[in-house]
């Protein structure tokens, strides 16, 4: 059975990221291709952070997600070449982030604004916050500590 | 094309400067002074290990023996480790951490930078992902070397007396010998001199917005990235850094 290719991007875009689940991996413009090797589905997928404990997992959900549904002569190929670039995050993706709570990355080097109370006054606490991928930052308007996910 | 064995011994380098320095910083994880400062630690040491990974995974390919990355971080001994001496030197108190880790990322981010350039692919790709991530350490370390050693004159005096005991090893990182100048011939790694020279710019820049002072001497301390001879401190760390995996060879979760 070879579904077509389009119809396995639609499923890994149902597959969540382990840490942040309001968005798929192929918003996070983890999943880079997905082509059919004679009967071998090949998904090339290129690591985040380097030491980003959820690659090892991300790779095991989306070959359950494709087990799942019946295909299962899958080989995940990693590619660090390009690497990984937050510019590749999907717009759906972004505003999904603002909406959970997270300052989506901005090529100003930090948030616009805060993702609570739309307040403009932020101040950095840290460049690293509660992953790698992520910075600490306070709204000094309603005083609450947030993520920023960092551009790389 | 590269001789296969200086190339392999070039990349344990890498490897071991990254798995070596991120195990030292994994240390603090639970102890930190301040939370922030705990999870910038331990972040800093997962982009490290995970670095390693690529690093020390390319030189088990290059060696063709079988060994993986596990195998080469987990089961070789401190004879044939081929870090810099600096980064197994103990972590002492906070500050003398973030100094040790300055002048480590100030070398690394240069290197790094030159080895996007490398004749050899796979190293281009590991160095331009790996870069994404120092410029990052670069920025905190070298911001908090500035915010420490210009604070309040206890911070100020660890911080001296942290740059006075890490400065002897430097040198080493930009002494080249047969193994560099192999590299450097295979149009894979830089000329060290003109490597030391931005080195030298970027942290007296730092040095000097600190308020601290550069120690006089040129005298560097050897013996890391060959292996001829390890300080004391490294067989102690592998002890707790390897114990599991020697005492139950082959364990997996």
């Amino acid at each position: 059975m070879t579904p077509d290719v389009s119809t396995i991007w639609g499923w890994l875009d149902q597959v969540p990221d382990p840490e942040i689940p309001v968005i798929s991996v192929v918003d996070l413009g983890i999943v880079r291709d997905v082509t059919w090797q004679d009967d071998t589905l090949e998904v090339a997928v290129t690591p985040t952070y380097s030491g980003c404990p959820a690659t090892s997992v991300i790779a095991m959900d989306i070959e359950t997600a494709l087990y799942d549904r019946g295909v299962t002569n899958v080989r995940i190929k990693t590619q660090i070449a390009p690497p990984w670039t937050t510019d590749w995050l999907s717009d759906k993706g972004r505003a999904k982030l603002a909406d959970y709570g997270i300052a989506p990355p901005s090529p100003a080097g930090g948030p616009d604004a805060c993702p609570r109370c739309g307040g403009a006054h932020l101040t950095r606490i840290s460049q690293f916050g509660s992953t790698p991928c992520k910075a600490h930052w306070r709204c000094d308007d309603c005083l609450e500590p947030f993520d920023y996910f960092k551009c790389i | 094309m590269a001789d296969q064995t200086a190339l392999f011994e070039y990349l344990l380098r890498l490897g071991d400067n990254t798995l070596v320095l991120g195990h030292r910083v994994s240390e603090w994880c639970g102890h930190a002074p301040v939370l922030e400062e705990d999870i910038a630690l331990a972040n800093t040491a997962l982009d490290l290990i995970g670095q390693t990974q690529m690093w020390l995974g390319l030189a088990g390919e290059v060696e063709g023996a079988g060994r993986s990355a596990d195998d080469l971080a987990m089961l070789r001994d401190v004879w044939d480790f081929r870090n810099l001496l600096l980064v197994e030197q103990p972590n002492g108190d906070f500050g003398q951490t973030l100094m040790r880790q300055c002048l480590f990322d100030a070398f690394h981010f240069e290197l790094l930078t030159e080895l996007t350039r490398a004749s050899d692919d796979r190293i281009a790709a590991i160095a331009a992902k790996t870069l994404k991530e120092v410029t990052y350490h670069l920025d905190r370390s070298s911001e908090t070397v500035i915010g420490l050693g210009d604070g309040t004159e206890e911070s100020h005096r660890r911080m001296q007396a942290a740059l006075d005991l890490l400065w002897p090893y430097v040198g080493e990182m930009f002494t080249p010998d047969a193994v560099d100048d192999a590299m450097k011939a295979a149009g894979i790694a830089p000329d060290l001199t003109a490597l030391r020279s931005r080195f030298d710019i970027r942290i007296n820049e730092t040095l000097i917005e600190a308020t601290l002072t550069k120690p006089d001497s040129n005298f560097a301390q050897s013996g890391g990235k060959t292996g001829f001879r390890h300080t004391e401190h490294l067989g102690h760390m592998l002890t707790q850094m390897q114990w599991l995996q020697r005492a139950y060879p082959g364990a997996t979760w």
